[in-house]
């Protein structure tokens, strides 16, 4: 290689314009660095991939469909083992979540109709298409359910004709949203993995279990939050599992992800992600010891969901700043290629 | 149609998505040993296209001031201002023959300039498009990857999945009935159907950009490189013509004369689409667990 135009080294040279390649990233923050400093060259130092131009909606979007999802999943198990409490807490959770949902989709595609208009062809190429059949396929049955159950807390004298017909769909529809809830709580994870974005594609092993644990610690937590004590035992366990998953997985992905890990521990990602595992470690250690305490349900209920926030919010930060700065990109793939391992088709 | 190679490697684009007797596969060559920076092309792409004018910015990055390829940027002419780092070559410019210079050698200026437009790439195996939720963007019959305006929904993912960073959400001007929608390079898809070539080519001055079937620019690329390597320009070397790279090989390829990611390429990009079927199966595995997990959660105790 010739001249580099910006790489470090030769950047004091350039006189006009040169790039300032490297001096992003690990220059802020500066509390540590995980990689050596990765010497590369790049165009004035522009991002080469571009970011997704997506508002934070899709972030809050990540959570609350993992909230709506394991709402699903814990109200189903409620409804078969006879916890009308727990049951509850788990079909107004996932109505909830699913509103926000839809809210926060529709206002990042800027009007209702393109949701439709998304309907109009199945890609299985598309992880989004394949996301929205998902959502279109959960969300009528958990939402039959939790109108069920909301129909079920009116004056019995009300509970006549086409609402006692609603009452008795709430089961079958309630089963149909909780085995429809894994999609939708691991598809995200393709959806964010399936693009140029540095953090996010080199993730795409670990992140559905990131994600799934994170919606189950989440949704675990509401409930734990807001069923009888007595009832939420179920809820308990299954935040448990699921922020001890999220943890694993999160950290099993840094390492494995290479350079873009990076993105993951400075910024405004890295403050979130770190904000995310002690939220997510203390709600789950309040889970384990005090879960029979009212007030210590509800504090680690809260936290737990805090930290699948969090982590949410973290990856979503990290995608972004590893498209913004193109040593994210070009590094790896140069050292791929000097490893004489270019990706070529092989038979 | 899906075949064994519709995620990744070698095929014929427009017969993979199903056309029957589509004409050659049709892309650019762009040399830019015989670039001379004029920006005709971005002109004639803005021209031709009716693309709006973008955000006027004096960059202080030598003469590149439209920042890069974007949804108001169909054609990016990239300038990269150097020390010089070796003695002139006679690249084989077309010209008449320059006046005799009068400047003595020493104090001519140390600096050269490399200069490349740039485009999308018509990807053999485009990410954009194979992430489109609504199939707004499509294959044509000439291999070369559209949008239709009429069909996005400015949802975005396309932008996030080019590996090159082509295509983008317009955001201005204010009122223009294309802000929000996927806007990039078509290789002049209304020019083609009528038998021309694409606006960049033609007004090109100098032959830095052909255009024509991919097959044939592909020979002449690889003449091209010979033919400099020979007159010592070692440097020389072309860029997506594979069709076993990363993204099956681009229609649009490019004969570079320095690193990639010096003109703000990826140096060997893969089509993230590659992927896919590992990452389904992870988050099914994922999902899976999940389920089994709620499951779990209730056998293990009573209330
Ligand atoms: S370069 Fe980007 S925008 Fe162009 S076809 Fe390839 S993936 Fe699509
Ligand atoms: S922005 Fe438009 S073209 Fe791009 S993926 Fe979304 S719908 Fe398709």
């Amino acid at each position: 290689m010739s001249e580099p135009t910006g790489g470090r080294g030769s950047g004091a040279e350039v006189q006009h314009g040169g790039s300032p390649g490297r001096s992003r990233g690990s220059s802020r923050g500066g509390d540590r660095v995980m990689v050596p400093e990765a010497d590369f060259t790049s165009y004035y130092g522009r991002p080469i991939v571009k970011a997704a131009p997506w508002e934070r909606d899709i972030a809050y979007y990540l959570f609350t469909g993992g909230v709506a999802a394991g709402s699903s999943l814990l109200a189903g198990g409620a409804d078969l083992t006879d916890r009308p409490g727990l049951r509850r807490a788990g079909r107004i959770g996932s109505l909830v979540a699913l509103l926000l949902s839809v809210v926060a989709l529709v206002h990042d595609l800027g009007k209702p109709s393109r949701f439709l208009n998304m309907l109009r062809v199945v890609k299985l190429t598309s992880p989004m298409s394949v996301g929205t059949w998902i959502l279109s396929l959960h969300a009528p049955f958990a939402g039959l359910a939790s109108a069920a159950e909301l129909v079920g807390m009116l004056p019995a004298r009300w509970q006549r004709g086409p609402v006692r017909l609603l009452l008795r769909l709430g089961r079958p529809a309630g089963l149909v949203g909780a085995v429809t809830a894994p999609p939708l709580a691991a598809y995200t994870a393709v959806l964010l993995s399936d693009t140029a974005t540095p953090a996010w594609h080199s993730a795409y092993e670990e992140l559905p279990f990131v994600f799934c644990g994170s919606a189950a610690a989440a949704s675990g937590g509401w409930a734990m939050a807001t069923a009888p004590v007595a009832e939420a035992g179920p809820a308990r366990a299954f935040a448990v599992g699921g922020a001890a998953v999220e943890l694993l997985m999160a950290h099993r992905m840094e390492s494995s992800m290479g350079l873009s890990a990076e993105t993951l521990h400075t910024g405004k990602a890295g403050t979130l992600i770190r904000a995310s595992k002690v939220l997510t470690a203390a709600g789950a250690a309040g889970a384990l010891l005090g879960g029979r305490s009212r007030l210590l349900s509800v504090v680690s209920g809260t936290a737990l969901m805090a930290g699948s926030l969090c982590t949410r919010l973290g990856v979503y930060e990290a995608g972004l700043a590893s498209a913004n700065d193109p040593k994210y990109t070009v590094v790896p793939q140069r050292e791929r290629v000097e490893r004489g391992e270019q990706v070529r088709y092989q038979g | 149609m899906i075949g064994r190679k519709s995620l990744f490697g070698p095929l014929d684009p427009a017969a993979d998505a199903g056309y029957t007797d589509a004409p050659k596969r049709k892309g650019f060559f762009t040399d830019t040993s015989v670039c001379i920076g004029c920006k005709a092309c971005e002109v004639a792409c803005k021209e031709w296209n009716d693309v709006p004018e973008n955000a006027f910015e004096m960059l202080g990055t030598s003469y590149d001031n439209s920042h890069s390829l974007n949804a108001n940027q169909w054609r990016h002419v990239a300038f990269i201002e150097r020390p010089a780092s070796k003695p002139a070559v006679d690249l084989g410019m077309p010209s008449v023959g320059a006046p005799v210079s009068d400047v003595d050698e020493d104090d001519k200026p140390d600096f050269q300039w490399l200069m490349s437009s740039d485009v999308c790439k018509h990807c053999t195996h485009a990410a954009c498009l194979d992430v489109c939720p609504t199939g707004s963007l499509f294959r044509s019959e000439f291999g070369t990857v559209v949008v239709q305006d009429d069909i996005c929904n400015g949802c975005g993912y396309c932008v996030a999945a080019c590996p090159y960073g082509v295509i983008d959400r317009r955001r201005g001007p204010e009122g223009d009935p294309k802000v929000g929608i996927a806007q990039k390079c078509t290789l002049c898809y209304d020019r083609l159907t009528d038998g021309q070539r694409p606006a960049c080519a033609a007004a090109c001055p100098t032959e830095s950009i052909q255009y024509g079937d991919v097959e044939e620019l592909r020979e002449r690329a690889n003449a091209r490189v010979e033919l400099l390597h020979e007159r010592g320009v070692m440097d020389a070397r072309l860029y997506g013509n594979d069709p076993e790279d990363g993204v099956g090989g681009t229609g649009a390829m490019f004969l570079l004369l320095d690193e990639p990611e010096v003109y703000g390429l990826p140096p060997d990009p893969v089509v993230t689409t590659k992927d896919l079927p590992r990452m389904f199966t992870r988050a099914g595995m994922a999902g899976t667990a999940l389920l089994i997990g709620a499951a779990l959660s209730f056998v293990r105790r009573r209330p």
